[in-house]
């Protein structure tokens, strides 16, 4: 069963790397990566339920907090740039 | 008897987790335009999460792993739609309007020229 | 089924590099980076190097995006066009491709037993760590003890790295400095994700204390508690503004803390040689060795995590702060 899913899921990553190759906005592509993201938070318990190593959840641990804060810099950087264009368009 | 009622539950819940990585992995592919995609998105985040990770908590019983595994469900239900959300508002503020669905992607390639 | 999976991860780890070299958008190359990282980590863990793959994840979730994202704010996001011929680097890179897979074909199978590096130091690794350490987490034990020297160097890199970017980007450009921007940056008026994010960041740092102090028993160091801890930091300055978080953590604190941790760590391996044992030979340092060790062992993790947290956040703030100036 956790093979199966770990299968659903690598199949799922497939389909969000070809999102992010194909595009066409960045905005796509950020969030194919933050699907990503997610996806490999669930592979890495899964396998780690599969090999029975429960111990190495602290990685998938470790994503599910960090994941989150690239997502957020992808905001603040377009807030910024669009704060920079206003103040070009003001001058 | 409640071990193998335990089993069925959790490899239904696995099961179908696993259905909505996929469902959600094809309309991140299939939809038409960003806003469209992020629902897709939004179901492996929040449904496909909740549904594998209650799987396996089903299945570790009362243990470390299992506060583990509830620590990342929950970190990951938090972040998700907040990334989500931090996202369609980065698209919105560079004027990527979420009108239709027939203009599909042409004209939404704004912000990053 | 091990070697489907990272057979197949492998695979992506290809499309996914070569779709990073033909983009000319760099925005994109970085967020397909970021993929590339999660795809390295996730072949790393299935590979059972938990230490790798949590250092991975530490550095490449957060940490690399953000700077990267730093650096593009300051550089704009269209590569150069190439200019000159591309034989000379298409033929350099297809004879040292040919020679590195030549060179495979002398390497051992994955795995197996008869390599040479199953035959030589690892065995005596596993069977002396319980003796002299008495941790279970040998990587960390081979890390910091038996290769403390190695690790030693990798310390001074990453203070020297740390350095030769300050002084990069703190080079003022010619010309009048622009107005900064009057409003401070961060997304302070973005609700959602200041709740959440403020949630988040004491949970992130106290992960990367059980990181830190974990370290002998379970996946994990000062390398990766570091990059956490200091991906915390990164977070509550996003969130709050760049002023707000130097104002938590003042940039003479992180200078202090990478020479500081430079220094422990130097430091130790001096007192052992004070104590009439070798440069970084922790048995001397209490009466009974193994406990010397283990001792040893936790504050030389502690000057690592405070070298790598010190030099990320240097390392940030330096782009943060450049960005106010054209």
């Amino acid at each position: 069963m956790y093979i199966l899913v770990s299968i659903a899921i690598l199949v799922t990553m497939v389909l969000a790397l070809v999102r992010a190759l194909l595009g066409p906005t960045v905005y796509d592509r950020v969030l194919a990566v933050n699907v990503f993201g997610t996806k490999t938070v669930l592979l890495l318990s899964v396998i780690a339920f599969l090999y029975g190593r429960p111990d190495f959840l602290d990685l998938a641990l470790a994503y599910a907090l960090i994941n989150v804060v690239g997502i957020l810099a992808v905001l603040e950087f377009f807030q910024d740039r669009s704060r920079k264009q206003q103040g070009a368009d003001n001058d | 008897m409640i071990d193998v009622v335990l089993d069925v539950i959790s490899w239904v819940l696995l099961a179908l987790g696993g259905a909505c990585v996929l469902i959600g992995g094809i309309g991140g592919l299939r939809l038409p335009n960003f806003y469209t995609r992020i629902h897709a998105a939004s179901l492996t985040d929040t449904m496909a999460t909740l549904l594998i990770f209650t799987g396996m908590m089903l299945q570790s019983g009362f243990s470390l792993p299992t506060m583990k595994l509830f620590a990342i469900m929950l970190f990951l239900l938090l972040t998700g739609p907040t990334a989500t959300y931090a996202l369609a508002n980065a698209a919105l503020l560079s004027g990527m309007k979420p009108d239709s669905g027939v203009e599909r992607d042409r004209g939404a390639s704004g912000g990053v020229q | 089924m091990i070697y489907v999976f990272a057979l197949f991860l492998l695979t992506l780890l290809v499309i996914t590099a070569v779709a990073i070299v033909r983009t000319t958008n760099l925005f994109v190359a970085v967020m397909l980076t970021s993929i590339f990282s999660l795809l390295m980590a996730a072949n790393f863990f299935i590979l059972d190097a938990a230490d790798v793959a949590l250092t991975e994840a530490a550095v490449g979730a957060g940490v690399t995006t953000v700077i990267f994202l730093s650096a593009l704010a300051l550089a704009g996001d269209v590569e150069q066009p190439r200019l000159g011929s591309r034989l000379l680097p298409l033929g350099t890179v297809g004879v040292l491709a040919v020679l590195i897979i030549y060179a495979t074909f002398d390497k051992p199978r994955l795995g197996d037993p008869d390599a040479p590096v199953h035959q030589h130091v690892a065995p005596w690794y596993l069977e002396k760590t319980p003796e002299y350490m008495d941790i279970p987490n040998v990587v960390t034990a081979v890390l910091s003890s038996f290769r403390g020297y190695d690790t030693l160097g990798e310390v001074f890199v990453v203070f020297a790295a740390c350095i030769g970017v300050l002084f990069i980007l703190g080079v003022r450009p010619p010309g009048p400095a622009a107005e900064l921007p009057a409003e401070p940056s961060g997304l302070r008026h973005h609700l959602i994700p200041q709740v959440v994010g403020r949630l988040l960041v004491p949970f992130i740092v106290l992960f990367g204390l059980y990181v830190q102090f974990h370290g002998e028993y379970g996946p994990g160091g000062g390398f990766q508690a570091g990059a956490i801890i200091a991906t915390g930091v990164i977070l509550y300055a996003l969130l709050e503004g760049e002023a707000e978080a130097l104002r938590a953590v003042p940039r003479s604190v992180l200078l202090g803390l990478v020479v500081g941790g430079a220094l422990l760590f130097g430091a130790v391996g001096v007192v052992c040689m004070l104590m009439g044992g070798a440069f970084l030979d922790y048995s001397v340092l209490a009466a009974d060795p193994v406990f010397g060790q283990q001792m040893g062992i936790i504050v030389i993790e502690a000057g690592v995590g405070m070298a790598v947290c010190g030099a990320l956040l240097s390392i940030f703030h330096a782009f943060a702060a450049r960005e106010g100036r054209p």
